[in-house]
């Protein structure tokens, strides 16, 4: 696959917390990311949604009980 | 070449053609693969040594063209995944023609702190309740609940890819949403 855009990208990096993303789509990204700050960020920041989620679990769990 | 060799191949262009259409059940892709194995069949007349027939040489070229044709539909169908999306658009993120950033997404200070933060959470929570409501659900099922992608689609019933893109219309909005109502002005405010 190849990828062609910034926001296919980041489609891909959203698709890589779901499943387990191929070789070449992972060396993809890897290339993608040496040359493009933006999607970096974005990279970063989904990463950070899904541990801002958990944190949100066990504020919950914290209150519960 | 010779025109009797070009005439003996171009009458196997039926039998192939039934061949490769009971394979790739497509009659456009099924044409095309014929097609590439009779000019791949023209220009090796020479491989052609007269052992097998004439047929089951074409047939073995045939298979390979089928293979190539079956792997590159599964590759379009991946890049199928990555069909524009609108909605992403709609979100307030701005790309240029060609797909790469008009409006390059800004780095977040120290986003872990946030983690530490009630506020941070209050928000967070506003953003969920801003999401549609199907987006929603998809999201806290793979990320509250920790449901895997497969489970989610049955349960909506949506295929992977819709899912896929449900998922990713709400990260990207909880992203543009938290960046909105937190990291923004964080950053502003200095």
């Amino acid at each position: 696959m190849t990828v062609r855009s910034c926001k296919e990208v980041t489609q891909l990096v959203s698709q890589g917390l779901d499943r387990e993303l191929a070789f070449g789509e992972r060396a993809a990204l890897l290339v993608h990311f040496a040359i493009c700050q933006g999607c970096r960020n974005v990279n970063r920041q989904l990463s950070f949604l899904r541990r801002a989620m958990q944190g949100r679990s066990a504020t919950e769990d914290e209150t519960a009980r | 070449m010779s025109a009797d060799f070009r005439s003996q191949i171009e009458g196997q262009r039926a039998y192939l053609l039934r061949f490769a259409s009971l394979q790739l059940r497509n009659a456009d892709a099924a044409e095309d693969a014929v097609q590439e194995t009779l000019l791949a069949a023209l220009a090796s007349e020479s491989g052609y040594r007269g052992q097998s027939s004439l047929r089951t040489w074409l047939t073995g070229i045939l298979k390979h063209k089928i293979v190539d044709a079956i792997r590159k539909s599964s590759r379009e169908m991946a890049a199928g995944a990555f069909d524009d999306d609108p909605e992403i658009e709609a979100l307030g993120y701005k790309f240029k023609d060609n797909g790469h950033w008009q409006e390059r997404p800004a780095v977040w200070t120290d986003p872990d702190s946030a983690l530490e933060q009630k506020q941070f959470f209050a928000v967070l929570e506003q953003c969920l309740k801003a999401l549609p409501a199907r987006t929603a659900q998809a999201f806290l099922m793979r990320e509250h609940l920790g449901l895997e992608t497969g489970e989610i689609c049955k349960e909506l019933g949506v295929t992977a890819t819709h899912c896929w893109v449900l998922l990713y219309r709400a990260r990207m909005a909880l992203r543009q949403c938290l960046e909105a109502g937190w990291f923004g002005k964080k950053v502003k405010g200095g």
